[in-house]
């Protein structure tokens, strides 16, 4: 049998390259698109992470999403792992990771990769434009399979968009995900779902599980990474992101619209004019037909956006609009809150956890190089990212000028939109104002109440103590003072980072345009359960080598209170250098 | 669900079946399919019944196919149609022997699938599964799509006994996971959205113990549903013909009188014996639960009326009992038939 001629073979040689295109042979388009599927998944593979407690226990899938190592993966993989994890990737190699922030509500979390700082790190797509049928892949570690943490890669198809699923026993719920028959399993928790080009479309975290038991029935869910890019920030802020509601319930009625069915009348969309019985008509831009697309909806966004709201009223017979934007109120009081959460398993695709907890040394107390990517801090996950997060928000206050000499009464004074003269005098003990006919004088201090604020502005001279205070002492200006995540400003502007300050009772938000770190404005609560001053700031101008913000528009309540445009600044000339130097 | 059209595009166009020119705000095969889909909602809710299901529009006035079960029992039951239309539906018809009911619901103009217009797809095909699993889907969501491949086109009946099922025609079995709660009633369709089989219950292989992902090809379920939709069924508690197993004994032919076949299974307890029987001769009793014939294990009066309706004279049965807490072997042979 093999003694074959030698001739015979040459002939097989020679014949087999010309008769390229038998009966079975591949189209060369699809021969391309397979060579094309299997380099998006090489490319994507190196990019997704086996995530393991620090003594590797427990075992979930995560995937990088930048250079320097940030990986999203689920919360309920994290939980319970403690602040340190192992990470292996596709290259077999493990890494020490840290835990930044979680967000117990939509299941994710964001951890960090030490010790590179050119990890690969796959692109984020946009699940919107998904679409039933669409073909995806899920990669990941289910079953713990891949010793050499090389992921396993299961392909599918999109079989629903826009997905609730309730939560089962948690606070765990996912909104508006994806569906996919990209068969996930146990291990899979955490891992990326991917489109065909090899970008993040997903975090897949939940299966539907009937009578087969833990394993994969042909329904899987991923939160959208839509959903995550809200709360992108927010994770990167090293604390525990809540997510939001609206302060009013609603149902379907027989007609099948949504209509408001309770609503709290201390909440911000009762006050922008919401009330029972409302039908909801669109929110976020969204247009809305049933309970579970308004859920669909508040689920993706964090507390504190503000977003649009269109709603119908029927008044004597007649039907009027209104279009609202409304601030999001948390959804969960702090306290609800934690790295433990939910005592009860969310019922998603995790692997039971090493419950030899106690036996898990802390490997930061062994590795000093990795006890400085942990901070301990009460209200925070790792604070160490919170400072990190604020002083980024905060790198366009120095081009501002140095302010933290200045001490004594600045004056400002200009005209409003309307023509009118102003005059504001800071000082430490209280804050003054002139506003054309009208005095207006707000002491402050610890234990001081709003006694004399213009009416209709919600707080101005009290919220710019909190500017004065700011420039001039910075993070040591208030009791608590720290990064939040980013928003669109106001519900439609460019992207700002968000700076939470508090001192004494008063509350104010600070925001920074996250690409040039310029200061955007500010809201002040002088209570909880007010609406805040918002000013909002455009351009700048030069005072004596400090730069104040020409235009600061105030506004309340949706009204806009004042405009005012700066025309002078007078600093205390005791100890300003700048004035000393002039006069040289 | 664009991805997968162009690609549907590009893969025909290379076999030069269908023209470039194709409009892209045009419904894909995907979302055409949806509207033409309703979700069901009746009764169950308790004891591990799900209360929903899935089912597909076969005419433009009204008439709705689905898979016939518990979900169905109220006189009216709740159908969403795609749009997110809630309607009342009542069922005219069904053929329990092929699964299928037919609904009734007051509408018209609704996008449906022509029965008559159905296609057929062979092993190795690629297909698209439509259904509510889960109940994932509301009002006007559409309901899940899964992907698939033709695993066979099979008879249920080649695995005779083994499934609690009286259906005994041609399957499709898929490798999608269709065995779901609310699957039961949505459909196959080809890659192109072309209706192809209804998905069937959540039916188990009570010898493996494995589920099954299997359709019933419209073929099987067209007269029947146009029958049905005109009035003219009429309702057959017999096997149908061509379909019909031999039935060439009954126990009563070997001595055995089984106790009466009440339930859909009944156990196979023996009720009493034919004095002078071979049964009665190999000390057979009454109250000996039947448990295996020739090796395979009857659940039911039914199964077992099926197991010997096949024998052939002089086929020798081994017969399994439960007596109390022991069990018996016995042996009887077919005897000989009358011929008539």
């Amino acid at each position: 049998m093999l003694n074959i001629p030698t001739s015979l073979i040459a002939a097989m040689l020679i014949i087999a390259p010309i008769s390229a295109a038998p009966a079975h042979a591949v189209e060369p388009t699809v021969a391309q698109a397979e060579q094309h599927r299997v380099e998006v998944m090489a490319r994507a593979a190196s990019t997704v992470v086996a995530v393991f407690g620090a003594e590797g226990a427990g075992g979930g899938s995560g995937v990088l999403i930048t250079p320097d190592g940030y990986a999203l993966t689920n919360f309920h993989v994290v939980q319970g792992a403690g602040n340190f994890m192992k990470c292996g990737l596709a290259d077999g190699v493990l890494y020490d990771a840290v835990i930044v922030s979680i967000d117990p509500t939509g299941d994710v979390a964001l951890i960090k990769l030490l010790g590179r700082d050119d990890f690969p790190a796959a692109p984020l797509g946009n699940s919107d434009l998904l679409h039933q049928g669409d073909p995806v892949f899920a990669m990941g570690n289910p079953f713990l399979l891949a010793t050499d943490f090389h992921p396993t890669a299961t392909f599918g198809i999109v079989s629903g968009i826009h997905r609730y699923q309730y939560p089962s026993g948690t606070i765990l719920e996912y909104t508006d995900c994806i569906q996919t028959d990209a068969s996930i399993n146990p291990g899979n928790s955490g891992g990326p779902l991917f489109n065909t080009a090899g970008e993040v479309v997903g975090i897949n975290g939940r299966i539907s599980l009937d009578k087969r038991g833990r394993v994969n029935v042909g329904a899987g869910y991923a939160i959208s990474i839509n959903q995550i890019k809200h709360f992108m920030d927010h994770l990167r802020s090293g604390r525990i992101v809540d997510h939001a509601t609206l302060g009013a319930i609603v149902s379907t009625n027989q007609d099948g619209a949504v209509m408001v069915d309770n609503i709290l009348d201390d909440s911000p969309v009762f006050r922008r004019g919401l009330r029972l019985d409302d039908e909801i008509v669109s929110f976020a831009g969204r247009p809305i037909r049933s309970v579970n697309q308004f859920k669909n909806i508040l689920g993706i966004y964090p507390k504190g956006w503000k977003l649009p709201l269109a709603f119908r009223r029927e008044v004597d017979g007649n039907i009027e609009t209104h279009e609202i934007i409304v601030r999001l109120e948390a959804l969960h009081r702090s306290s609800e809150l934690t790295l433990g959460g939910p005592a009860k398993k969310p019922r998603g695709p995790q692997l039971p956890k090493n419950k030899r907890k106690d036996q898990q040394p802390d490997p930061a107390k062994t590795s000093p190089e990795l006890a400085k990517y942990y901070q301990k801090k009460p209200g925070f996950l790792n604070y160490y990212f919170n400072e990190l997060e604020r002083d980024r928000a905060l790198r366009g206050l120095p081009e501002l000028g140095d302010f933290s000499g200045v001490k004594g009464r600045w004056i400002v004074t200009g005209k409003t939109e309307t023509g009118e003269d102003f005059r504001i005098v800071f000082a430490s003990t209280g804050m003054g104002m002139l506003l054309g006919e009208n005095a207006y004088l707000q002491p402050l201090g610890e234990d001081v109440v709003t006694i004399d604020e213009p009416p209709g502005s919600g707080g101005l001279l009290a919220g710019l103590n909190h500017l004065r205070r700011l420039l001039t002492l910075g993070p040591s200006g208030f009791s608590e003072f720290f990064y939040v995540g980013s928003t669109p400003l106001d519900g439609v502007g460019e992207r700002v980072d968000i700076v939470e300050a508090e001192l004494n009772a008063e509350r104010s938000l600070w925001y920074f345009h996250k690409s040039t770190g310029e200061l955007a404005g500010f809201d002040f609560w002088i209570h909880d359960d007010a609406d805040p001053c918002e000013v909002r700031f455009s351009g700048t101008r030069e005072f004596r080598g400090r730069m104040l913000p020409a235009q600061w528009t105030v506004k309340h309540a949706d009204k806009i209170f004042v405009t005012l445009n700066i025309d002078n600044c007078e600093f205390p000339t005791s100890d300003d250098e700048t004035v000393k130097e002039a006069g040289r | 669900m664009k991805h997968l059209f162009r690609c549907s595009i590009v893969i025909l166009v290379v076999c030069g079946i269908m023209p470039l020119a194709s409009a892209q705000d045009e419904l894909s095969p995907i979302e055409e399919v949806q509207t033409r889909l309703v979700k069901i909602f009746g009764a169950g809710g308790v004891g591990g019944l799900h209360s929903y299901s899935t089912g597909f529009i076969i005419s433009p006035d009204g008439y709705v196919a689905t898979v016939w079960s518990h979900v169905l029992d109220p006189d009216v039951v709740t159908v969403v149609l795609g749009n997110g239309r809630k309607l009342d539906g009542r069922v005219v018809g069904a053929e329990p022997q092929l699964h299928l009911a037919i609904l009734k619901v007051d509408a018209e103009d609704l996008p449906y699938f022509d029965l008559d217009d159905a296609a057929t797809a062979g092993t190795g095909q690629r297909v698209l599964a439509f259904g509510n699993m889960y109940k994932v889907a509301t009002g006007d969501e559409p309901v899940s799509v899964m992907q698939g491949v033709i695993a066979a086109k099979t008879k249920l009946r080649a695995r005779r006994g083994a499934f609690e099922v009286p259906f005994d025609g041609p399957v499709y079995v898929v490798d999608a996971i269709t065995n779901n709660p609310g699957m039961g009633g949505g459909v196959l369709t080809t890659r192109d959205g072309r209706l192809l089989a209804m998905i069937g219950k959540e039916l188990r292989n009570a010898e493996t113990n494995t589920w099954i992902n299997y359709a019933i090809p419209v073929d099987e379920l067209a007269d029947i549903a146009h029958q049905i939709k005109t009035g003219t069924f009429r309702r057959n508690d017999t096997p149908r013909d061509r379909k019909a197993p031999p039935q060439n004994y009954r126990a009563i032919d070997f001595g055995i009188v089984l106790i009466p076949d009440v339930l859909n299974r009944t156990p196979a307890y023996i009720d009493g014996l034919l004095p002078g029987s071979d049964a009665a001769k190999q000390d057979l009793r009454p109250d000996d639960l039947l448990l295996f014939i020739n090796g395979e294990l009857i659940q039911s009066c039914k199964e077992l009326q099926s197991e010997l309706g096949r024998q052939e004279e002089g086929d020798v049965v081994q017969l399994v009992v439960r007596r109390g807490d022991s069990l018996v072997s016995v042996e009887l042979e077919a005897p000989e038939k009358d011929e008539p």
